[in-house]
């Protein structure tokens, strides 16, 4: 097995990483000034030049671009390069808005490959692997995406996409899948439609390693699915307008490395824009230094995250970004106090007697924002006095008020009855109008 | 012991329209029959309990369904249908110190009187009872009942 993919970039000295990325920076910011008419704008309104770009601290001058930007100038006007010049279109779902389309010139798909099988040999992921992609095929990025990095890193592909989950699980046995890479909510649902068809993952399969993304999850899910499979899982990073699935963890399964001679990593505040301190959690913002299609300038992914540039213990120099549950634009604000849902699901998990699914609804009534969390109860936990199932809620409900610091009331329901998801699960439900 | 025990079906539901008809409807396609019966409710969900004819089939049925079900051992005792008998039986048991969990009783048609009970302590409960000669049913009384 092979440790680094190009263990010259995956080591390189960080002050030698630093200078690639200033030589870069200062590239990108002629090319993107000089091709794209909406950077040029951009760029004199807040009256920066290109030649004012010298050093990687000068960043900070340039404008930040937010998905707004690709919604205002849908389809392409962002595009750095005529239709001609392109390989393929991605779009997004547009679940939250206007969707945004994104473009790919050969290189860009060269580029995205590489950062993948980068990725997954840091994982010990290879040519002895057979890889199931259950990430979704088609305009979402994930499937295609994870396709051609698997390939690149030299991996079997067997690409059942999501959905037909009998099937997916059949195919697993009979092809020998050793890696499953979908979302944590589908991985859950298949290991449950496994279970009631009587097989394991752990006995009944070779799965050896998930790649799980596309949706925030918990270091306390990641111990559950590891417990109850057997398999590795490693946390998997990207969007769909950076390119698509980018970056993983690596063994250490300390952070997720962003390889920054592809692309430059800041965390700031997200209410003044300034970086924050070193080690301290903010937004982030990545720079692409590469693309050629749809490049970035200090693109608002909206994550929240502590960026560690410390060596890791893999060997590899790039910086980590750390796991803090949740998007900027996933936060609830309940009763005036800030509430992720990877907070709720992190406590969740924590208790044996939870099941693996929860939702989380929110009413206003009478001016006052009411929590509730319905949770499943695992088979095994069930007993038939009803003062021991009013105890878990209690139990559940005061972990979670020491958490989040707010009264949420728990809810019991039926095993089977919140939904599960073959993409990415919706865990919150807000019916409060404001 | 375990001769004397009853095993008894609870299931958890939510309380809302339609769950109930969806269990029974299980039982129905199982030729499962029901003897006895309780919904203990607690706000947003409930406990089902039952005793049923055949209660290992019950719970595969059951818990295949996709339902969160448990078998517990109770006690099934016989009863005269009339006054004090009730009294004597919680008599028994208080005098040993055991504690009633929860109970349900049902009147049969050979004019005997039923009472299910999930007690803290179930061989304690089986001695005393034994004792003051009371009958306790076992699942072959189910079937006939």
């Amino acid at each position: 097995m092979i440790e680094y993919w190009n263990p010259q970039i995956e080591r390189m000295p960080v002050d030698e990483l630093k200078k690639v990325q200033e030589q870069k920076l200062c590239q990108l910011v002629k090319y993107v000034y000089e091709h794209s008419p909406f950077y040029r704008k951009r760029f004199d309104e807040a009256g920066v030049k290109p030649e004012d770009i010298k050093t990687l601290d000068d960043v900070t001058k340039l404008p930040f671009t937010f998905k707004q930007d690709l919604r205002d100038t849908y389809p392409t006007g962002m595009f750095c390069v005529p239709n001609n010049k392109l390989v393929r279109f991605h779009v997004s779902s547009g679940t939250t808005g206007k969707p945004t389309v994104v473009g790919y010139t050969d290189n860009d798909v060269k580029a995205w490959s590489t950062s993948l099988a980068r990725a997954l040999t840091s994982i010990g992921v290879g040519r002895d692997d057979v890889m199931q992609i259950g990430y979704g095929y088609g305009l979402f990025t994930g499937g295609l995406g994870m396709h051609y990095g698997a390939e690149e890193a030299g991996c079997t592909v067997l690409p059942t996409s999501s959905g037909n989950t009998e099937r997916q699980i059949e195919l697993m046995q009979d092809l020998g899948s050793t890696v499953i890479a979908c979302t944590p909510s589908y991985l859950l649902f298949m290991i449950e439609a496994a279970r009631d068809a009587g097989i394991s993952f752990q006995d009944d399969t070779k799965l050896r390693v998930g790649v799980l993304g596309a949706e925030p999850w918990s270091e306390e899910m990641r111990k559950r699915i590891e417990e109850s499979t057997g398999i590795k899982a490693y946390d998997i990073f990207g969007t769909s307008e950076l390119s698509g699935p980018l970056f993983t963890e690596c063994q250490s399964q300390n952070g997720i490395h962003i390889w920054a001679d592809q692309f430059l990593v800041e965390v700031i505040n997200p209410e003044t824009g300034e970086p924050v301190a070193n080690g301290e959690r903010g937004e982030l913002v990545i720079t692409t230094l590469v693309k050629e299609a749809l490049p970035l300038i200090r693109y608002r992914i909206g994550d929240i995250t502590v960026l560690n540039w410390d060596e890791c213990e893999c060997g590899r120099t790039h910086p980590r970004i750390m796991r803090v549950l949740g998007r900027a634009d996933d936060m609830l604000i309940v009763r005036g106090i800030n509430v992720f849902p990877g907070q709720v699901e992190s406590v969740l998990m924590k208790i044996p007697e939870v099941g693996e699914h929860f939702m989380i609804i929110v009413d206003r009534v009478n001016e006052l924002d009411i929590m509730k969390v319905q949770i499943e109860m695992n088979e095994a936990a069930f007993s038939d006095k009803i003062n021991d199932l009013m105890d878990l809620e209690k139990k559940v409900g005061a972990a979670l008020k020491s958490v989040l610091n707010i009264a949420v009331k728990v809810e019991l329901v039926e095993h089977g009855s919140l939904p599960r998801s073959m993409g990415k699960a919706k865990k919150v439900i807000d019916n409060r109008k404001i | 012991m375990e001769e004397k025990m009853i095993k008894q079906i609870s299931l958890f539901a939510e309380n809302k329209p339609g769950r109930l008809a969806n269990i029974a409807e299980k039982f129905k396609e199982a030729g499962i029959n029901i003897r006895a019966f309780t919904i203990a409710e607690a706000g947003d969900f409930g406990i089902i309990r039952m005793v049923v004819d055949e209660p290992d089939m019950a719970h595969k049925v059951l818990h295949d369904a996709g339902f969160t079900v448990s078998e517990t051992n109770v006690l099934g005792v016989e009863m005269e249908d009339i006054p004090g008998q009730l009294a004597m039986i919680a008599d028994v048991l208080s005098e040993k110190n055991i504690n009633i969990d929860y109970a349900y009783a049902f009147v049969t048609k050979t004019e005997k009187a039923f009472l299910i009970v999930r007690v803290n302590d179930i061989r304690g409960a089986v001695k005393a009872l034994d004792g003051a000669n009371v009958r306790l049913l076992d699942m072959s009384d189910v079937h006939n009942i």
